[in-house]
């Protein structure tokens, strides 16, 4: 019984975790069989691709989890509308942009709460 | 001695490969962000009292970071495997098209669905957005290699940073917390921005970013799938519309 119960958080991480999210890369491989790249089929899962990925960005910033939610969402907008105009201004870098608004969100929290 | 048979020759180059996918991922942005953020994905399994062990397989398995935040949260504050599950599971709906529009640019018409399960289970946010903007500039019969490589790299950085996190737990500051978690959505949002050079990917980034807020404040249910859907449709239907005026 106890060798069960040493394995039972993996076997929860099996069945929670690993096969509910490891279904979709599969069932991907599966649509993905006869398209290319171009086609319009793909142009359209990438569009939706891109927007799933703004609403994570959106989400996370204005209905941020514990030890996110401490610091006001004007310095969270703050941050990432600096990080933003920093990347554009330094020839579209990511990780300026990344820099500034870190730097930015943990100046405002310091500052802030 | 006669000639080698051509697997001997190609299978250097796709070592070489492989490496310069690794080196690509320990040179990228990402590397750093998924150190940050499993340092606080280490530091939150340690708080909720799951094993080191625990954390680094799931990573291994699961290798989506808002996945493994959600699995602990849920496990940790008692919820059933099958509630676990099922959140699991709306979180891992954008793994479909990313993998799709992957697997289109690596794959050849004679490559063995078989040789698609790795770098379809590489497959991650940073993973994806880097393989999308270097792939294109490689012959393709080293996209699969190169792939892999960058995928194995960026789990590396992951592990280092949960290893890392694990053992911090107990003595992060809550502003250097606030820090790793913002690191999720501003190196998302840049780095989606930069791969969008297409009308079609500008279009959905920008109407993902006005109606995503707007599913989550009225707390519709699957609110980022329904964000992915409506606002990416919309911007394919813009795209298709302005192609066919042209």
């Amino acid at each position: 019984m106890s060798a069960f119960a040493d394995l039972s958080p993996y076997l929860v991480l099996i069945a929670a975790g690993f096969l509910p999210n490891e279904i979709w890369r599969m069932l991907g491989i599966a649509v993905a069989h006869g398209l290319d790249e171009q086609s319009e089929p793909v142009l359209l899962l990438r569009a939706v691709a891109t927007a799933l990925l703004a609403g994570v960005v959106a989400k996370i910033t204005l209905f941020p989890p514990a030890g996110l939610a401490e610091v006001p969402l004007a310095v969270r907008l703050t941050a990432i509308a600096l990080g933003f105009v920093t990347f554009l201004a330094a020839r579209r870098s990511v990780f300026a942009g990344v820099v500034a608004g870190e730097a930015a969100l943990i100046l405002g929290a310091w500052l802030f709460v | 001695m006669s000639a080698a048979p051509p697997a001997d020759l190609s299978r250097p180059s796709s070592v070489m490969t492989f490496l310069s996918g690794w080196r690509a991922a320990w040179t990228s942005v990402f590397s750093l962000v998924l150190i940050g953020t499993y340092l606080g994905i280490g530091a939150l399994a340690h708080d909720y009292g799951f094993s080191l062990w625990w954390t680094l397989i799931s990573t291994l398995l699961i290798w989506a970071g808002p996945a493994q935040v959600i699995l602990m949260s849920a496990l940790g504050s008692g919820a059933t495997t099958l509630a676990a599950a099922f959140a699991v599971g709306l979180s891992g709906v954008r793994l479909l098209p990313m993998v799709v529009s992957l697997l289109a640019l690596i794959k050849r018409p004679d490559t063995r669905a078989r040789d698609l399960i790795l770098p379809a289970h590489l497959t991650a946010v940073s993973m994806w957005v880097e393989a999308l903007r270097i792939v294109p500039t490689l012959p393709r019969e080293e996209r699969i290699a190169f792939s892999n490589g960058l995928g194995w790299g960026f789990m590396a950085a992951a592990h280092a940073g949960a290893v890392a996190g694990f053992h911090l737990a107990a003595s992060l500051p809550p502003l250097l917390t606030a820090g790793l978690l913002f690191l999720t959505p501003m190196s998302f949002l840049l780095s989606t921005a930069r791969n969008s050079r297409l009308f079609v990917d500008r279009s959905a980034l920008a109407l993902g970013l006005v109606i995503g807020p707007l599913f989550a404040y009225e707390q519709v249910g699957l609110d980022l799938m329904w964000t992915g859907i409506v606002a990416g449709s919309a911007a394919y239907g813009i795209d298709r519309l302005r192609r066919a005026l042209q």
